[in-house]
């Protein structure tokens, strides 16, 4: 039976097969487990239903309007690509003239993959995740969809699991500190689907700064990322992770995001979300180890038809765990997002200290937030706490602004700036922060 | 040439009630005016209505600055013009630190002159900021506090103060600026006041109390009162307050204090 998707509440779903599997298999001659791995994601794929509106997890996100003749084409790795494609501002150092590494796609080709060598001598590895695979298969095989993410976490994750087309390995030995940032980036530029994995692995007492950022060229057609990030934290290290996606308008993103944190382990996760059609993100903390603590910063800017849905969960699954959720967004236009968060504390995670704030401000009255906390809590000694609030700008601070002779346009961007400030000032890169901050004046002003 | 400001029969309501009923006065540049008036006069009504603060309605009367009639212009133009008000109670902006929000009016200032214009750069304004705050012995690190964000009252004023310096108006409104300050904050605000005094300043000082007037000594004062300017005259007026307080403008005046 052949029923139009638009009648349907279930959406369509891509045109891939598992000659796509086999195809990515055999032009990266990939080994056996690997292989193995990814059939076994498709079938699980295939038996799994398109989510749509009636899942809880998607009820307020309808993705139908994807055209995936354009969008579900695959995007294989092709060779080696130029990285003068991407602007430079998002693969240029990020600390002055220097960086710890870099590693950059166009599509799913490397464009760069570099490393310092005092780094690669100490046993770090940063490179494309092809290429990890090829070298450091055992690490890979270990990690890779195992621990953090995993197929079975939803329709768009066993995709991803099936079919994934590039990514990033960074693997930070124990007890070892890399003194200065790494960074990557991923860069569409073709209409299709584009499959990425950060895959990020610090051993005991490991301590790194990393920033990966996502952005894409803007064309007619659609074009579709479903990613992965898995980040693992092991026992006492600390992860600095920042993670910018400036898409452009055509582009639609599903993506599965999860960190683990081991025994006193502290991961800082901050992401910014500007760009894209829609974007639907599940990112989870999950806190393992006693003593261990991560905060999440997020910061969204929807303006025209975005649609920006993400869906955070903070696992307290040890004693003594902190974590600390704030998430920010402004919406201008007809924009709408979507915040759905909830900490989970596990009957043993005794003295555990959860927050989670989502703050939003409407900057036109089409705009819509929602925005849905939520508790789960089974251990009786525990502080958990959360806020939503919605609102607009005020006219006082507005007033008060402009008698000092700024416009009022000027004046608005000023009280934005100011909303996103505890957000931003979390951002460790001053050249990141600039960036971040024109793209809100362009957002803003109208450019 | 020099500037002025002129209130020339001004009404205004708030929330649909009448509080200024015809209010006349005129300030120029290099005078000093002390606006007096107990609770309910209308002082900060007047305050707002003069910098265009949209939550009161105007429903009569002119407002002419430096020749311009200014009723219908936006808060910022009547700023870029020359026109000041040190509000008693500054807005907390968290998130935007002192210096960046003014480097932001330097700049709305300097592109209104010329729409090219790149900006004042870091070093001048470093300096410029330096050079006010010393003069006027406020600590350098409020520059990089987020603007009235747990500022003690003292602090806020002061600030209120540095902006004025910055900003240099031809006109400026001191709405109560001595309320809720202690004596000593209050005597470093107001010597920060007279600094700035100057025959290219015109200021009215709108207040409650004489105290401040100690300070920032007036050539001329006026009693506001339900909404009128009902007597005006020169420093000697504020002798009647000293002792008796607004009790014989009100039996004179046939009028009823109100609660607040």
């Amino acid at each position: 039976m052949t029923v139009s998707a638009a009648r349907t509440r279930t959406p369509a779903a891509p045109e891939l097969a598992l000659a796509d599997v086999e195809g990515l298999i055999k032009l990266n001659n990939e080994p056996r487990w690997l292989a193995e791995r990814r059939r076994a994601a498709w079938e699980l794929y295939e038996a799994l239903p398109m989510p749509s509106t009636s899942d809880e997890a998607w009820r307020r996100t309808d993705y139908r309007r994807i055209r995936w003749a354009q969008a579900g084409s695959l995007l294989r790795p092709d060779g080696a690509a130029d990285l003068k494609v991407i602007p430079a501002e998002h693969y240029a150092p990020l600390l002055g003239d220097r960086q710890g590494g870099l590693v950059a796609c166009v599509d799913s080709s490397v464009a760069a993959r570099e490393l310092d060598a005092a780094l690669a001598a100490k046993g770090v590895i940063f490179t494309d995740l092809n290429t990890a695979v090829r070298e450091h298969g055992d690490l890979v095989e270990k990690f890779l969809m195992t621990q953090a993410v995993k197929p079975e976490d939803g329709k768009f994750a066993a995709l991803h699991a099936a079919l994934w087309t590039h990514g990033v390995f960074l693997y930070v030995p124990r007890g070892v500190t890399v003194e200065l940032p790494l960074h990557s980036v991923f860069y569409p530029v073709s209409a299709g689907m584009s499959l990425g994995h950060i895959l990020v692995v610090l051993e005991d007492g490991a301590d790194v700064t990393y920033m990966h950022e996502y952005a894409s060229l803007d064309r007619e057609e659609q074009a579709a990322y479903v990613g992965a990030t898995e980040i693992l934290v092991g026992e006492g290290a600390r992860l600095r992770y920042v993670a910018l996606q400036n898409w452009a308008g055509n582009l639609y993103e599903f993506s599965h995001q999860r960190a683990r944190v081991q025994r006193d382990g502290a991961l800082d996760w901050v992401i910014g979300a500007m760009g894209g059609k829609l974007v639907k993100t599940f990112m989870e903390l999950d806190l393992d180890g006693q003593g261990s603590s991560g905060r999440m910063s997020g910061l969204y800017f929807a303006d025209g038809s975005q649609h920006m849905d993400h869906d955070t969960q903070q696992n307290h699954n040890a004693p003594n765990t902190t974590s600390d959720l704030l998430f920010k967004g402004a919406l201008l236009d007809k924009a709408r997002s979507v915040w759905q968060g909830m900490i989970y504390v596990d009957p043993v995670a005794q003295k555990t200290d959860g927050f989670q704030a989502n703050r939003n401000l409407l900057l036109s009255s089409e705009a819509r937030a929602d925005s849905i906390p939520g508790l789960e809590i089974k251990a009786d000694d525990v502080r958990c706490t959360h806020a939503a609030t919605i609102s607009k700008l005020d006219e006082e601070p507005l007033f008060y602004l402009m008698s000092r002779g700024i416009p009022r346009r000027e004046a608005e961007k000023l009280a934005v700036d100011g909303f996103f400030g505890p957000i931003m000032e979390r951002i460790p890169f001053e050249g990141v922060r600039e960036r971040l901050q024109a793209s809100i004046e362009a957002k803003l002003l109208g450019d | 040439m020099v500037a002025a400001l002129e209130i020339r029969n001004l009404h205004a309501n708030v929330e649909g009630s009448p509080i200024l009923k015809g209010v006349n006065l005129t300030i120029k540049q290099g005078e000093t005016h002390a606006l007096m008036g107990p609770n309910g006069s209308g002082k900060s009504t007047l305050a707002n209505v003069l910098m265009g603060n949209p939550a009161y309605e105007v429903t009569g009367g002119q407002i002419i600055f430096d020749g311009v009639d200014i009723l219908d212009l936006e808060p910022d133009v009547r700023s870029r013009l020359g026109l000041f008000l040190a509000f008693q109670y500054p807005v907390a902006i968290p998130g935007v630190t002192l210096a960046n929000f003014l480097r932001s009016a330097i700049n709305a200032r300097r592109r209104d002159q010329n729409p090219d214009d790149k900006g004042i750069s870091i070093p001048e304004f470093r300096r410029l900021l330096v050079d006010k705050m010393q003069y006027l012995e406020i600590s350098q690190d409020f520059a990089g506090r987020y603007l009235n964000d747990g500022f003690s009252g003292g602090e806020k004023k002061r600030a209120e103060i540095l902006q004025m310096a910055v900003l240099q108006p031809k006109i400026a409104v001191l709405d109560e600026t001595d309320s809720g300050l202690d004596i000593d904050a209050l005597r470093i605000v107001a010597s920060g006041v007279n600094r700035l005094v100057g025959p290219s300043l015109g200021v009215l000082v709108i207040t409650h109390y004489k105290r401040i007037l100690d300070y920032i000594q007036p050539q001329h004062v006026h009693i506001l009162m339900d909404g009128r300017i009902v007597e005006s005259g020169g420093p000697e007026l504020t002798d009647v307050l000293e002792t008796s307080g607004y009790k014989p403008f009100f039996e004179k005046y046939g009028l009823v204090p109100t609660e607040d």
